[in-house]
């Protein structure tokens, strides 16, 4: 049941990220993408209907999480208190700025916004890469499953690492550039015109920074988590993952030769399920690795009452179904490209 | 106050009393939203569809806020709360992750329908998302409800070899006897913030003579739900939820009363100040007997006062639960009056006209965010020291690797954003309301729905 919660979960963070990760993305490219005030309405229209559903996936993940591995939230949630309160902070700046920009129309207003957006989007990539290499490094776990990390030490991987440290820091580099790239792609496929062809040509140019970075990444989490390596070793049809984010990877580069954003998109969606599920599978069953590694959380210490596991895949399982139809329903409601109205109002 | 477990305290304590703020005006204007929007498919009267608008661009900056100030909420039970969580995630996690799953996703997507749909979705249409949009916020505040119920009133579980608490029994926990009636006090309580915050605005309107028909409008229609939901929250809400406290929390209805020694026959306090050094009230203004009554329906019942137990035992802040409950209960007595006296004018047709009510009417929106506010500090203040009741201490859930400063900074950090985040809300909604709803019968110029096309 456990293992069951633990797919279940990467699934969820997985939906968040392929789809928040457009909407981050978007912030990211939003100032370098969009020069005019109209082009940058049209980029906040792009995700306008959209955004504040995909940044539920990462409530319903962490509520999921809280209630199927209370120990692991628990303990990874006070560790990682300080990045966790910024990235607190950045998603009330983000959700402002996008909501916000426009109700007023002055010179002042709405490139105040744009700038809070952009720069609030840019951190909050680097940041939840940054976590994710955190995870894959491991904690200094202490014996009562508790840790507390500073934002950073000397910037070395051990023996008291902080927040970011090289490793950590590249993977968050590494994060940017991925969402940038599928921002981008997001973009060309809702746009038209020239916001279209600059979408495309920078999301071509940030192709090769992820294809550069996804090669020196994954050697480099080779040797900073051995785990990764036991597993793939142990169970060789894991190698199915990292395929299908190499596919994705070379999907991208197809299709935009063929100019075809909407697969390119698609495949960009494909690398970052692929690239995640990769990291999920090479930790499996340690959910949070320790420092000491007999003190490691995994998926079997840090379980909730079988009990309460099993009543709650029932309603998961309709929830799940439900939340489906409706964003079918949301995104077929607000597909195709998004245009500007004459009257200025609303995105 | 530099130990790390009262600046967690206040660390919450300040996130979630900034947070309700908004989640109370959401579910109450969702229900009003979603009166005018049956009462524009039931008449044809496009006027309704207007004044639906309005609200629905109010309440769009509203739930903004309240979404980004509860995002913090679900953290914070990891991050300063982490050996609670540790021990009752199995447990709370449930209804915490299924408001995630069951309402998050169902409100944020109808929302954007409800504010960009409308032209697209058609009149029917755009009341269901309406509807789904109440639906969805009410769903989540059960959700909430059940949570904090369980803390209050622990029921469906057993503990583990190593002190965790185990779920035993799901439906116990959703349907725990104590969050069905704190759900409709505090749902009840939304809809008179709602309802005040309408009626002030209707108010404005009147009186400064600027969309005198929305005004009227307004007015009427929170002046009749108010006065109903005023009344359901003396009785049977409120009462209900008296004697739930009496039965399962004998302590804190003698902190919320200031009754120090126990008594057969004990006075309700309407004034006076608890003095816990000496364990009396001061300046008592008090009804004989009244206490025994309604918490026992008998004269001369025995009621337990706070020395029962040893001191360590009693709510840490004795007088601060003894004032949240009396200015709760006052302000709820008050509004009764208001709405009561505005009801009686409206069915004259004399309210429209009468400038003391209408005053009174606008003066009035702080008082039900006062009286949310307090009822919620009367349930939370008067559950400690416990944080689970009767199972888990306060003192004993707090992260333990958390330090104190650590957690100064991120409040001083969540003070100064939402010192911003209120300047821009009332910034915003002082904008709307002077712009007001479209004029009456003229072509509406701004069309929220026009505003995402396909191509």
């Amino acid at each position: 049941m456990e293992t069951i919660w633990f797919c279940l979960i990467a699934i969820m963070i997985a939906m968040y990220v392929v789809l928040d990760g457009f909407d981050l993305g978007a912030g990211i490219l939003h100032l370098l993408v969009a020069k005019t005030d109209a082009e940058r309405r049209m980029v906040l229209r792009s995700i306008g209907p959209v955004w504040d559903g995909n940044e539920v996936w990462l409530l319903a993940a962490g509520g999921t999480l809280y209630f199927a591995f209370p120990a692991l939230y628990a303990s990874s949630f006070s560790g990682f208190y300080l990045p966790l309160m910024i990235v607190l902070w950045l998603l009330i700046l983000r959700a402002i700025s996008i909501e916000f920009r426009s109700h007023i129309e002055g010179p002042l207003w709405a490139p105040f916004w744009d700038a809070v957006f952009c720069g609030a989007s840019i951190l909050l990539a680097v940041f939840f890469g940054a976590a994710l290499g955190n995870v894959v490094r491991g904690v200094p776990l202490d014996e009562h499953g508790y840790f507390f990390l500073a934002l950073w030490t000397n910037f070395n991987i051990g023996p008291a690492p902080g927040i970011l440290d090289w490793y950590t820091i590249l993977v968050g580099v590494a994060a940017l550039l991925t969402l940038a790239l599928h921002g981008a792609l997001w973009l060309a496929v809702k746009t038209e015109g020239e916001l279209q062809l600059r979408a495309r040509r920078l999301g071509s140019l940030l192709w090769w920074g992820v294809a550069a970075l996804t090669v020196i990444v994954t050697a480099v989490t080779f040797r900073v988590q051995p785990q990764v390596t036991l597993n793939l070793t142990e169970r060789a049809w894991g190698y199915v993952f990292p395929l299908i984010a190499l596919a994705g990877l070379a999907g991208m580069r197809v299709f935009f030769a063929r100019a075809d954003d909407r697969k390119g998109f698609l495949a960009s969606c494909a690398y970052i399920i692929g690239m995640l599920t990769s990291v999920v599978f090479g930790l499996y069953p340690l959910v949070l690795p320790a420092t000491d590694v007999t003190r490691s959380l995994t998926v079997h210490n840090a379980k909730a009452a079988d009990y309460g596991l099993r009543i709650g895949f029932i309603w998961w399982v309709i929830g799940m179904a439900l939340c489906t139809g409706y964003f079918v329903f949301l995104y077929r409601h607000f597909a195709g490209k998004v245009k500007l109205d004459a009257d200025h109002e609303g995105y | 106050m530099d130990d790390a477990l009262t600046v967690h305290r206040l660390h919450f304590a300040f996130t979630v009393t900034y947070h309700y703020l908004f989640p109370q005006l959401t579910m109450g204007l969702a229900l009003l939203i979603l009166i005018l929007k049956t009462m524009a498919l039931r008449t044809g009267n496009e006027h309704y569809n207007r004044a639906a608008r309005f609200w629905a661009k109010i309440f769009g900056i509203n739930f903004a806020l309240g979404v980004v100030t509860g995002i913090p909420m679900e953290f914070q039970f990891g991050t300063n709360w982490a050996a609670f969580s540790k021990a009752a995630g199995g447990v709370i996690g449930q209804t915490l992750a299924m408001e995630g799953v069951f309402s998050f996703f169902l409100e944020s997507s109808f929302l954007g329908l409800l504010l960009f749909g409308e032209k697209r979705l058609g009149p029917r249409g755009h009341w269901f998302a309406a509807l789904m949009v109440f639906i969805g916020s009410w769903l989540s505040g059960y959700l909430i409800i059940a949570t904090d119920a369980w803390m209050q009133h622990p029921v469906g579980y057993t503990l583990g070899p190593k002190g965790e608490i185990l779920l035993t029994d799901f439906w116990a926990l959703l349907l725990n006897p104590w969050a069905l009636w704190q759900y409709a006090h505090n749902m009840n309580g939304a809809v008179l913030t709602g309802c005040f915050v309408m009626a002030s605005v209707g108010a404005f309107y009147l009186l400064s003579h600027k969309h005198v028909e929305y005004g009227r409008t307004f007015v009427r229609i929170a002046v009749i739900v108010g006065v109903f939901s005023s009344v359901l929250q003396l009785f049977p809400t409120g009462d209900a939820q008296g004697r739930m406290v009496a039965l399962h929390q004998p302590v804190t209805l003698a902190a919320m009363e200031g009754l120090f020694e126990t008594k057969e026959g004990a006075p309700l306090a309407i004034l006076g100040q608890p003095d816990v050094e000496k364990r009396r009230l001061d300046n008592p203004l008090v009804i004989p007997r009244l206490l025994s009554f309604l918490t026992y329906q008998r004269w001369k019942a025995e009621v337990k006062g706070l020395s029962e137990v040893p001191q360590e035992l009693w709510p840490d802040n004795v007088p601060l639960v003894y004032y949240s409950y009396h200015v709760m209960v006052g302000l709820g007595t008050i509004f009764i009056a208001i709405l009561v006296i505005a009801a009686w004018k409206l069915r004259r047709g004399t309210l429209y006209t009468s400038r003391w009510t209408l005053w009174t009417l606008l003066l009035s929106l702080p008082f039900p965010y006062i009286a949310n506010t307090a009822g919620w500090m009367t349930a939370e203040l008067g559950r400690q020291p416990w944080l689970i009741y009767g199972l888990m201490r306060t003192r004993d859930g707090v992260s333990p690797q958390v330090a104190a400063g650590n957690a100064w900074f991120t409040m001083l950090g969540f003070m100064g954003l939402y010192t911003v985040l209120s300047i821009l809300f009332l910034f915003l909604v002082y904008r709307e309301i002077e712009h007001g709803p479209e004029p009456d019968g003229g072509m509406h110029i701004r069309q929220p729905a026009a505003s995402v096309r396909a191509a």
